[in-house]
């Protein structure tokens, strides 16, 4: 061969291997941006999914745990950004799915075999538990998932305005928008109840006296104190005195401690912001009654854990959630306590768990247990959708609640025939 | 495959040199040729487009939720499900109202940026550059600033604070639908990232009409202004406005950034299709059944939408045209 034709095809071949060298390393970048520590490959390999937490160190916290897990290389995916259904769902379709994630309580989860059955890992420490938290995991005998956390949901307020406006706390929600007409003000608006309205939307069916579903899983939010609930919300929405379109929605402190309002719906994890923003300018209250047959209530929300039935290391992915969630109680009470407040689901742990026994903190456990609503596990997000659409449709928008209950009554019941015929 | 011929004939040198070079049959080889070109961009368009829109339709004859490989056929069960049970015939409807008005809009406000810059004697480069730099912006970053500092709900928001100034009340401009404020911050933002891209397209056709016609029509008596814009310009630019128009109406069928960002799924109105699919089959209901069966209820009338624009504005028979 001729020599400048040699060189050419040096240089092309320099050129080629210059783009595969390129290319490798971005592949290499995508693989290697999984947040596992040192690399050394040896034992079983697990994901887990979490979404990401607020609160400062959570995240570093959730990471020390899985590092101190021995028999398993532990990644975590921390999904930040407000689709973690989305992403964690889209993850399970694939190869790559998470071994190990966090949600709520889902039937549809565990009739389509999705999440794996805790039972054996569960039973012997099942007493120790909340039993509404086994209860409202469990399926046909069968414990699907365990609570990491119960985050109720209830009301912040800020002592001083209230004093200063002369109003009392609430406990009717007639109580709450006559309130929130006197607590507005040129710069506060009266109450925050997150930008969309429907962080509520389970609490004004328990405040009216009714429930999501009933034992039977027929509809049971379809009452005449929802729809009157529904009208006063409606009321409260265009009143002027709800704060809107806030920079941040219910579940960030900030509304209330940047005094935007001087009422906020909110969780008990922001409780410790709130203290440190506020002191002790700051109070608790739960969902006011609506109407006569209305109750107090509480939303208590919350993170379980679960195993991927689907996923190629079942019984590794068990072990090492028994170890963390059932085993470790140090780093349980760590995660419930030291960042945001969440209360423990374990009573030997929420007894020992000194932050939560005094103070706002020890009435926000009250309200937990007074008033407090768990999930239900067939009320799933195909309903929890549907009922979303009624607030939208009859309380930010001026349709009749009765129309817009009807067609949420469709859709729930196409879902309760699909789940139980 | 022209080129390979022209290039064989204009270098018969090198041909002299090594005439026994093995590479030069492969080289020469059109079919050869045209697979290397096309192959990877077919490989990729049958693994990104082809196999999941067949996958798509076969998922909507299934019930598949929380799964993309079903067992359970249910015939239509899903397309009826979709058309009778879910917010996706109101969605069409949302879009069309969205479409009717921001495509003429966007159309207008692009043209008319395009004649003004097109005027210019001086900065043109500067000017264009400027219109056109919103289109390297995302939506979603786009539907944030909107969302945050521009048409914030709190008092210190921008527009809110505009507003102050004239003595009027804060404005949720997105929670509350009544009056329908959200349309003016959606398509405010729309109108901005996208007037530059098609204001360049109109650019480049305006300075494509030959001079001629100008001098010719000012000869006949024709005056400066909207009798020659009129006649003129608006005739020549027919192909891009036809393409303009195809491709806003697409972009309108798919718009979804700015809406998920701005109004939300929380909602039951301004839901665009793909935002009613996305509720469907990726959000937390996992139903890729009547998702998929949205998908090609939508399919079908975007290729009809199409068919029927073609039909009427001959797009595809620009040289016929002009």
């Amino acid at each position: 061969m001729s020599a400048p034709s040699n060189n050419n095809w040096s240089r092309r071949s320099i050129f080629r291997a210059a783009a595969g060298v390129a290319a490798a390393g971005t592949l290499a970048a995508c693989g290697s941006n999984n947040g596992r520590g040192g690399g050394s490959g040896s034992g079983t390999q697990l994901t887990q999914y979490f979404h990401a937490y607020g609160e400062a160190g959570t995240e570093q916290a959730l990471k020390r745990y899985a590092a101190a897990y021995k028999k398993a290389d532990v990644s975590t995916n921390w999904i930040t950004g407000n689709n973690f259904e989305s992403a964690l769902f889209a993850a399970l379709l694939t190869k790559k799915a998470p071994d190990v994630f966090e949600f709520h309580p889902q039937l549809q989860l565990v009739k389509s075999g999705q999440v794996a059955d805790l039972s054996d890992i569960i039973d012997p420490v099942k007493d120790d538990f909340n039993p509404n938290d086994i209860n409202s995991h469990t399926v046909d005998g069968k414990i699907y998932g365990i609570r990491m956390i119960d985050d109720p949901q209830f009301f912040y307020y800020r002592k001083s305005m209230l004093e200063k406006a002369k109003v009392d706390v609430p406990t009717t929600l007639d109580e709450l928008l006559e309130a929130a007409a006197k607590l507005t003000t040129s710069k506060v608006k009266g109450v925050f109840l997150g930008n969309d309205f429907s962080a509520i939307q389970n609490p004004i069916i328990w405040s009216a006296g009714a429930d999501t579903i009933n034992d039977k899983n027929e509809i049971a939010y379809h009452t005449d104190g929802v729809i009157g609930g529904l009208k006063q919300l409606r009321k409260l929405f265009t009143s002027g005195n709800v704060l809107l379109d806030a920079p941040t929605d219910f579940w960030d402190p900030s509304s209330l401690n940047q005094g935007l309002c001087a009422i906020q719906w909110g969780g008990m994890w922001s409780m410790p912001a709130m203290q440190k923003a506020l002191g002790d300018d700051l109070g608790i209250f739960p969902f006011p009654k609506i109407g006569s047959a209305g109750k107090l209530s509480v939303y208590n929300g919350g993170w379980s854990i679960f195993v991927n039935a689907k996923g190629n290391n079942v019984d590794a992915a068990k072990e090492y959630v028994k170890w963390l969630w059932i085993d470790q109680k140090k780093y349980q009470e760590d995660w419930a306590t030291s960042y945001g407040f969440h209360i423990p689901p374990r009573t030997s742990i929420a007894s020992g768990a000194t932050k939560l026994k005094s103070g706002l903190a020890a009435e926000g456990v009250k309200l937990f247990t007074d008033y407090g609503h768990f999930d239900n596990i067939a009320y799933d997000q195909t309903m929890q959708t549907a009922f979303a659409d009624v607030i939208a449709s009859s309380v930010r928008k001026n349709g009749d609640p009765e129309a817009a209950l009807d067609t949420c009554d469709k859709k729930v019941n196409v879902e309760l025939k699909k789940l139980f015929g | 495959m022209s080129t390979t011929t022209t290039r064989g004939v204009a270098q018969p040198a090198p041909a002299k040199a090594s005439p026994a070079r093995p590479r030069r049959g492969l080289r020469g080889n059109p079919t050869v040729n045209f697979w290397l070109f096309t192959g990877p961009f077919l490989v990729g368009l049958a693994i990104f487009v082809i196999v999941p829109i067949g996958w798509s339709i076969w998922l909507s004859f299934f019930d598949a939720r929380y799964t993309v490989t079903p067992s359970h056929f249910i015939g239509f069960d899903n397309y009826k499900q979709i058309l009778t049970n879910s917010g996706f015939p109101d969605s069409l409807l949302t879009f069309t109202v969205f479409a009717a008005f921001i495509v003429p809009t966007t159309w207008a406000l692009s043209l008319g940026l395009a004649l003004l810059v097109n005027q210019l004697r001086f900065m043109r480069a500067f000017f264009r550059s400027v219109f056109f730099l919103p289109t390297a912006v995302s939506y979603v970053a786009a539907a944030l600033i909107w969302k945050m500092s521009i048409f914030s709900g709190v008092r210190f928001g921008l527009a809110n604070t505009v507003i102050g100034w004239f003595g009027a009340d804060t404005i949720a401009w997105m929670s509350n639908p009544t009056p329908p404020w959200y349309w003016l911050v959606i398509v405010t933002l729309r109108l901005w990232i996208q007037s530059g891209f098609y204001m360049i397209l109109f650019l480049a056709a305006l300075q494509n009409i030959p001079a001629e016609l100008y001098e010719a029509a000012a000869i006949d008596g024709a005056k400066r202004g909207w009798q020659t814009f009129r006649y003129i310009t608006l005739p020549q630019l027919r192909a891009t406005s036809t393409a303009v128009i195809l491709l806003l109406l697409i972009a309108a069928y798919q718009a979804f950034d700015e809406f998920f960002n701005i109004v939300g799924q929380k909602a039951t109105w301004a839901q665009t299709p793909l935002m009613e699919l996305y509720k469907t089959a990726l959000g937390t209901s996992q139903d890729y059944g009547a998702g998929s069966a949205g998908a090609v209820i939508l399919s079908l009338l975007i290729c009809l939408v199409t068919l029927i624009q073609g039909k009427f504005m001959g797009f595809g028979r620009g040289d016929e045209s002009k």
